[in-house]
């Protein structure tokens, strides 16, 4: 955990001090469940977003995707019969060839990912509404699938379980971006292409990887998401989603120029993000300010972050010059 | 070639600045310890010694930037013990430094006048253009810039900028321009063209200090040579004084030709052979160039005859328009420099902090970057071996940092360099090829990556030295191959090895007129 974490989850203890003491349901069970549910959601799609900013590029079309294959998921099931296991392999899939497209299309014909995923944004989410001829997609009374939704809206020994599953595919994600060989060729992509290529790394392959891995994890929240809503109304689900995936992952100590940042960071980042949504809900607030609080203390973290840095090394600097200049007279 | 040297004939005029008894020390280092020197008007001084020998502190005490612990700054007879910024402006003091501060999007005349527009349009204040350039002109004309006020800045060569530079410095009164290595990146056409303008300037009666590594530029552009060593002042030659030996003595304190020392080549098979090669610099240019086990072929040209280009190739980062590589006797394809690496062909880079290290990564992660494979345990990096590996070469190379996990940005240039060399010396090279290895790196470092490639060479492996140091070319090769716009327009060997050989055939021209010409094949 670097000092940057430990920053972070101090500041999350205490906001959730201040907002258990103003209001104490905060720490009612079944607030903190649903808070954790919400953490486990966004949190999977923001790890996958993570792995694309650390190459220096960004992936706007997290929401749109988040809607597209929403509705086709719950379409499949509740309405063509397919059974989930094989609806799941087909929106999973979906996830990988649109990360392979835009991966492509970004190292490839060399486009500005910003440009690309924008596009994608636009693309998903009117084909989530032409699918659905823009009426709302959602399960038939009485409709029951007890494994698929034990899985993604049950709970284990009170735990949601979709924050069971960001848990674990933290984990494994942690392994993959700190341990693995693949994480570090991550990384120097991301700190410099050029470098990278010239070191042997196949650029190409690691930052087409890093959007495939995006897409995939953004899928996996897609269904979490339907399963929580039950019902998704193309035109606006999932609006947004990317820009608190990106918003957590700038929180959590990712640089967008990329090849900074850290799994433990992008989850505190999350978490504080949820945090910030439940305070707002929690201190009477009007809802309408919703996105208002969360923007304002982004900013302000990131100018304390900026100043913290500056005054750490304006410090350093005078105790060298003290050193320097023992005996020097003023100037 | 001209000599545009400065007449030996001393200049009687009065110093106007001259620095006495000046000191500077830093945490755990002296910079500059009892240093004196004057400047007097329409003097060309040439400043040299290693990296950190304390040329960049002398040149923050006269930019008022650092002030000395100890001395006198006395200029026109007025006494002070440090200076401003503002006080070293106004004194005449002007820097062109490495890095230059122009704007690639603006014009030479706005350049000029970056900051300090002329105005008109009263409240307005709008740029009084067609007096900006009015302005301009003149400067360039004295300095015999061969192009207008005009002119995009992104049209010129490098030494056209340091003239926009060297004309900025002009139009806020100079009468010191300190010139921070202006030849590193420069080609030869270019140099001469540079040492001109210092000559204009030493005409008009402007002091010059030339900071340089290169010596054979600054025996020939100097009138007096100050040489410093770990912070004191260990030479003060004269015009008649400059040799090229004695100031790499006093720099170094010993003898450079022994550490390259001279050595006789036992060149084995043909490793690496390229036929036909077109790059894309110059698509109708074909060339063939084959390296040698034991051998150091060095490559020579002007900047822009397409060596880097056919780095890059041979390298497989670029894919040849045309032309075939031949690996021990096999055709290879090199379609990515994933592949080149696999099949031991290495590429030392140009560029260091572009393509060389990752600077923000410590030490022992650039080191085992191309070949994590080995370091991993499944798929996993294993911090164990990385760190075996990159202590070892750390030994090998005499690799000066704190530990192997130091952040690789914060070492010297030379270190850096022996980093991106540990890189691949610790993968069993085949072929090494070096891109300017020793540009921008002190002399001691320079002679330990000398000896290094030697090493290499008498391993067997084929090694391709691109150098635009004169010096450099003639004392390590062991072949001289020379390139002029995507041909190798000759190949020398030992015997013939000569500054005016490798100029004739950089230019395009051979070097017997009788035999034939030996000129690549063409289109």
């Amino acid at each position: 955990m670097t000092k940057k974490d430990l920053g972070l989850l101090i500041l999350i203890l205490v906001v959730g001090a201040v907002v258990a003491a103003i209001n104490p349901r905060f720490l009612l069970p079944i607030n903190l469940a649903n808070t954790a549910n919400l953490i486990g959601m966004f949190g999977i799609s923001a790890l996958g977003q993570a792995f694309v900013i650390m190459t220096g590029g960004i992936e706007l079309s997290v929401g749109s995707v988040i809607a597209l294959t929403g509705v086709l998921f719950v379409d499949l099931v509740a309405n063509q019969n397919v059974p989930w296991p094989i609806a799941l392999a087909i929106v999973l899939a979906m996830g990988v060839v649109i990360g392979l497209v835009h991966g492509l299309l970004i190292t490839k014909l060399r486009l500005p990912p910003f440009v690309v995923t924008l596009c994608g944004l636009l693309i998903y989410r009117g084909l989530a509404r032409f699918y659905t001829k823009d009426s709302t997609a959602g399960f038939g009374f009485g409709q029951k699938f007890p494994e698929l939704e034990f899985i993604t809206a049950g709970r284990s020994f009170g735990v949601p379980n979709s924050f069971i599953a960001l848990i674990i595919i933290a984990v494994i994600m942690w392994v993959v971006l700190h341990r693995s060989i693949f994480g570090r060729h991550l990384y120097a992509v991301g700190k410099n292409e050029e470098a990278a290529r010239y070191s042997g790394i196949r650029t190409g392959v690691v930052i087409i990887a890093a959007y495939v891995i995006c897409q995939v994890l953004t899928v996996v929240s897609a269904i979490y998401f339907a399963m929580y809503t039950r019902s998704i109304a193309p035109s606006a689900h999932g609006n947004f989603y990317e820009l608190y995936a990106i918003a957590a992952a700038v929180l959590g100590g990712f640089s967008l120029r990329g090849g900074e940042g850290s799994i433990i960071g992008a989850l505190l980042g999350v978490v504080l993000l949820q945090e910030l949504q439940n305070l707002v809900n929690l201190l009477g607030i009007p809802s309408s300010l919703n996105f208002a609080v969360m923007g304002t203390v982004i900013l302000i973290g990131v100018i304390a972050d900026q100043q913290l840095v500056r005054f750490r090394e304006r410090r350093t600097n005078d105790r060298r010059q003290v050193a320097a200049l023992p005996t020097a007279a003023g100037e | 070639m001209t000599s545009v040297a400065a007449t030996a004939a001393q200049d009687l005029r009065q110093p106007f600045l001259s620095l006495a008894g000046i000191r500077k020390a830093y945490p755990g280092v002296v910079a500059l310890s009892d240093f004196s020197m004057t400047v007097s008007p329409g003097e060309v001084i040439g400043l040299v010694g290693e990296n950190g020998a304390g040329k960049s502190t002398l040149m923050k005490i006269l930019g008022g930037v650092a002030a000395p612990d100890a001395g006198t700054i006395t200029i026109d007879g007025v006494e002070r013990s440090s200076l401003s910024v503002a006080e070293s402006m106004k004194a005449g003091i002007a820097f062109v430094h490495q890095e230059l501060n122009l704007f690639d999007n603006l014009d030479v005349a706005a350049n000029i006048f970056i900051g300090r527009e002329p105005r008109r349009g009263g409240f307005l204040n709008l740029v009084d253009n067609d007096r900006m350039h009015a302005m301009a002109a003149p400067l360039l004309q004295r300095l015999g810039a061969g192009f207008g006020p005009s002119t995009p800045l992104a049209d010129l060569s490098l030494a056209q900028r340091q003239m926009v530079e060297i004309a900025k410095a002009l139009s806020m009164n100079a009468r010191l321009v300190i010139l921070d290595e202006p030849t590193s990146s420069l080609p030869i056409s270019e140099t001469e063209r540079l040492l001109e303008t210092i000559e204009a300037l030493r005409g008009e009666g402007i002091a010059v200090i030339f900071i340089s590594h290169r010596l054979h530029e600054i025996q020939r552009a100097v009138g007096r040579v100050v040489v410093l060593r770990d912070g004191v002042l260990v030479g003060n030659l004269d015009r008649g004084e400059i040799t090229h030996d004695r100031m790499v003595k006093l720099m170094i304190g010993r003898d450079l030709k022994a550490q390259i020392g001279t050595h006789e080549a036992k060149a084995g098979a043909v490793v690496l052979a390229a036929k036909g090669i077109r790059t894309e610099a110059y698509p109708h240019h074909e060339l063939d160039i084959s390296l040698r086990s034991g051998e150091i072929l060095g490559l020579a040209g002007l900047v822009g005859a397409g060596r880097t280009e056919l780095a890059r190739v041979l390298f497989g980062i670029d894919a040849p328009l045309a032309g075939s590589i031949t690996l021990n006797g096999a055709a290879v394809r090199l379609l990515s420099a994933t592949q080149a690496i696999q099949r031991g062909v290495f590429l030392v880079p140009e560029d260091r902090k572009v393509a060389g290290v990752l600077l923000d990564l410590p030490i022992a992660e650039n080191i085992t970057l191309p070949n994590l494979g080995a370091h991993a345990t499944g798929l996993l990096v294993s911090r164990r071996k990385e760190v075996v590996t990159a202590e070892r070469e750390r030994q090998r190379l005499s690799i000066r940092a704190p530990s192997v996990m130091t952040r690789t940005g914060s070492l010297s240039g030379g270190n850096q360099q022996k980093v991106v060399l540990a890189k691949w010396l610790a993968m069993s090279p085949k072929v090494m090829i070096f891109d300017e290895p020793t540009r921008g790196i002190d002399i001691g470092a320079k002679s330990e990556i000398y000896r290094l490639m030697r090493g290499l060479a008498d391993n067997g492996v084929a090694v391709l030295m691109i150098s635009s140091d004169m010096e450099e070319v003639i004392g390590v090769s062991d072949r001289i191959a020379v390139m002029h716009e995507g041909l190798i327009s000759g190949t020398l060997d030992k015997k013939d090895f000569s500054q005016e050989n490798i100029l004739l055939l950089a230019v395009g021209r051979s070097i017997d007129p009788e035999a034939t010409p030996m000129q690549g094949r063409m289109e």
